[in-house]
């Protein structure tokens, strides 16, 4: 009865087909460690961030005069709404953990390097889309902080020199913020950045599954055709698409190998988020802040503002600079680079295993700098935290830089031919 | 059918053209998409600039307006208040005006187009309360000053210019928003001179 189905499907679908290539036989690289779990965290979170999304517009009104005490009832008073908006407001403070956690793996390994650019780029567009949809959505509740945080970020578009004023007119819709924007942020962010984000997230993997995962040896995995014996050839059947053109070595199917990881750290994950979820949904001020729980005053601006965790290293970097228009350019910039880490590296060797100690120091240095900043975003800019912000700034900016320069010439330990794990 | 020969130069001129006018067509109807984000005529109404009629503005009057939901203060001032301008240059943030907190017409030593009547936001700089007007009585809260504005939320100072004390929480001058006169009685709050 079964079979018969299928039959009847695969004659019309490519269902068996696809299962196979992407999942049941897709050659994935033996010895992926748990960095390469956030990837399938990441597709979690988007759906649960779709799923109680769409539920919580059940209940949510988008106008200047409803929004905030809609939000008080679908906390109050709708049964379970409590629970599907901590999953959704948790679930963004969780979608860019394990994003973070996902862009530090690819640099760490290399994952960015030819062949994988476009895989690359396409995540720093989910990354850039990401943040829109962050900021849209924080807009949603119209708390204080909602809207004078809108406030501050739609008044950097105000820094573009001859459009800037006329740019922030039509970004609010109004000469203020008000219901207007509220109502065009909650359009793009329900449908327009969702469905962009599903399609850039559908490109990333397409992207992905043509040139097969790196691994953290960034050792190639597909070896030129009738270069390996059969008996070094792992024994599992992989798609033709693959076979025919590669010799495929240390590799495993997806499917059920790689899903049955992912599980785990799924399972991992889950207890993490859940502890967050009902016991601590605001996360110390950190996921949920404070002047939220007020409604939008147009008259009065709350005594420090401070945007959500993920974009403080960003909104660091943008107050470290004195110069409102230099500031904002330097904090696009500050993205803008790692966009163009593919191009920056111009080493061959991937893996931070084999590269120079230079290498490993760079990378440290940017990761705390990232995390410093991320802190320093968070504080009152004090002329001592301006001091530090522009130090760890310039630290941020010095990685690309000092990367760009020595991986044309750099010392590298010999790369194995074959990933290192038995 | 005919096996005719292709005529490249007639094909290539066809896609040229189906292009060009698709890509005109793309750009129409892209423009009601991105015209639509543009404030309503509501929100426009909303924003409208406002007349003051000053005609009957007694010396040392304040007169309140509401602008874009903001208050605007017009006060008619005195020479005395005038004259006391000058004298209290070394205590204040900003005495030259040099932020960009009023239109470049209203960036002299009264921050106003005709000295005696002086417009200016209602909103204090520093957290957006609306500062209290004491046309006398200043002095309590800063020596040798006569008049002012004084901010009851946070103790923020402010000359009749509207410029900010030093040592006071609030960062910078009073904003003066852009108007001008129609004519001898009446100012427009919201437009500069000559602006659509």
């Amino acid at each position: 009865m079964f079979k018969r189905f299928v039959e009847w499907m695969d004659a019309r679908i490519p269902m068996t087909k696809t299962w196979n290539i992407h999942l049941a036989q897709y050659p994935a690289p033996k010895n992926f460690n748990m960095w390469y779990v956030f990837g399938f965290l990441a597709t979690i979170v988007l759906i649960n961030q779709i799923l109680t999304g769409v539920w919580l517009t059940m209940n949510y009104v988008p106008s200047a005069e409803g929004a905030f005490a809609s939000v008080e009832y679908i906390m109050r008073d709708v049964e379970y709404g409590w629970l599907l908006r901590y999953m959704h407001s948790t679930g963004a403070s969780a979608f860019f953990v394990v994003v973070y956690l996902h862009m530090f793996r690819g640099m760490m390994y290399g994952s960015y390097q030819k062949p994988r650019e476009l895989i690359w780029l396409f995540g720093m567009f989910i990354f850039l889309v990401l943040m829109a949809e962050a900021f849209m959505g924080y807009l949603l509740p119209w708390g204080q902080m909602s809207y004078w945080g809108a406030q501050v970020i739609i008044s950097l578009f105000g820094a573009i020199p001859v459009i800037g004023d006329d740019l922030t007119l039509w970004i609010r819709g109004d000469y203020v913020i008000s219901g207007a924007t509220l109502n065009r942020f909650f359009a793009l962010h329900v449908i327009a950045l969702p469905l962009v984000l599903v399609i850039l997230v559908f490109l990333h993997i397409v992207a992905l599954h043509e040139v097969g995962s790196n691994n953290p040896d960034g050792v190639d995995t597909k070896k030129p055709k009738g270069t390996v014996p059969d008996e070094e050839k792992p024994k599992f059947k992989f798609h033709e698409r693959f076979t025919s053109k590669k010799d495929i070595v240390d590799s495993i199917p997806f499917f059920p190998y790689y899903i049955i990881k992912d599980m785990f750290g799924f399972g991992v994950f889950l207890f993490v988020f859940c502890y967050v979820i009902f016991f601590n949904p605001e996360m110390g001020g950190f996921f949920l802040e404070p002047p939220n729980f007020e409604p939008a005053n147009p008259l009065k601006t709350p005594e420090y503002i401070a945007p959500v965790w993920y974009f403080t290293p960003f909104y660091a970097i943008l107050r470290a600079v004195p110069d409102k228009l230099f500031g904002v350019i330097l904090m696009f910039a500050a993205i803008v680079f790692l966009a163009l880490l593919p191009w920056i590296d111009r080493g061959k060797v991937r893996s931070i295993r084999f590269r120079s100690v230079l290498h490993k120091l760079n990378l440290t240095v940017f990761a705390i700098s990232f995390i410093v900043l991320g802190y320093l975003g968070t504080q009152p800019a004090t002329p001592v935290a301006t001091i530090f912000a522009q130090i760890f700034t310039f630290l941020y900016f010095a990685f690309f830089g000092l990367l760009w320069f020595y991986s044309k010439r750099e010392k590298t330990k010999p790369v194995p031919e074959r990933v290192t794990s038995k | 059918m005919s096996n005719a020969p292709v005529d490249k130069g007639r094909r290539r001129f066809l896609t040229v053209a189906t292009s060009v006018v698709g890509g005109a067509g793309a750009v129409g109807v892209a423009v009601p998409f991105i015209a639509s984000w543009n404030p309503s005529a509501k929100a426009k109404n909303a924003g409208a600039p406002v007349e003051v009629n000053i005609r009957k503005a007694e010396p040392g009057q304040l007169i309140r307006v509401k602008w874009r939901g903001k208050p605007v203060w017009v006060v008619r001032r005195t020479p005395e208040m005038l004259d006391g301008l000058s004298k209290i240059e070394d205590n204040l943030r900003d005495p030259n005006s040099e932020e960009p907190q009023q239109p470049p017409y209203a960036q002299n030593k009264y921050r106003s187009i005709k000295e005696e009547f002086f417009v200016a936001v209602g909103i204090c700089t520093h957290l957006g309360c609306s500062p209290s007007y004491l046309p006398s009585g200043m002095g309590e809260h800063v020596e040798g000053v006569e008049s002012g504005f004084f901010c009851p939320c946070h103790g923020s100072k402010f000359d009749i210019a509207g410029r900010v004390f030093e040592s006071v929480p609030a960062p910078l001058n009073l904003v003066v928003p852009p108007h001008y006169f129609v004519d001898e009685n009446t100012i427009l709050v919201g437009e500069d001179k000559g602006q659509a």
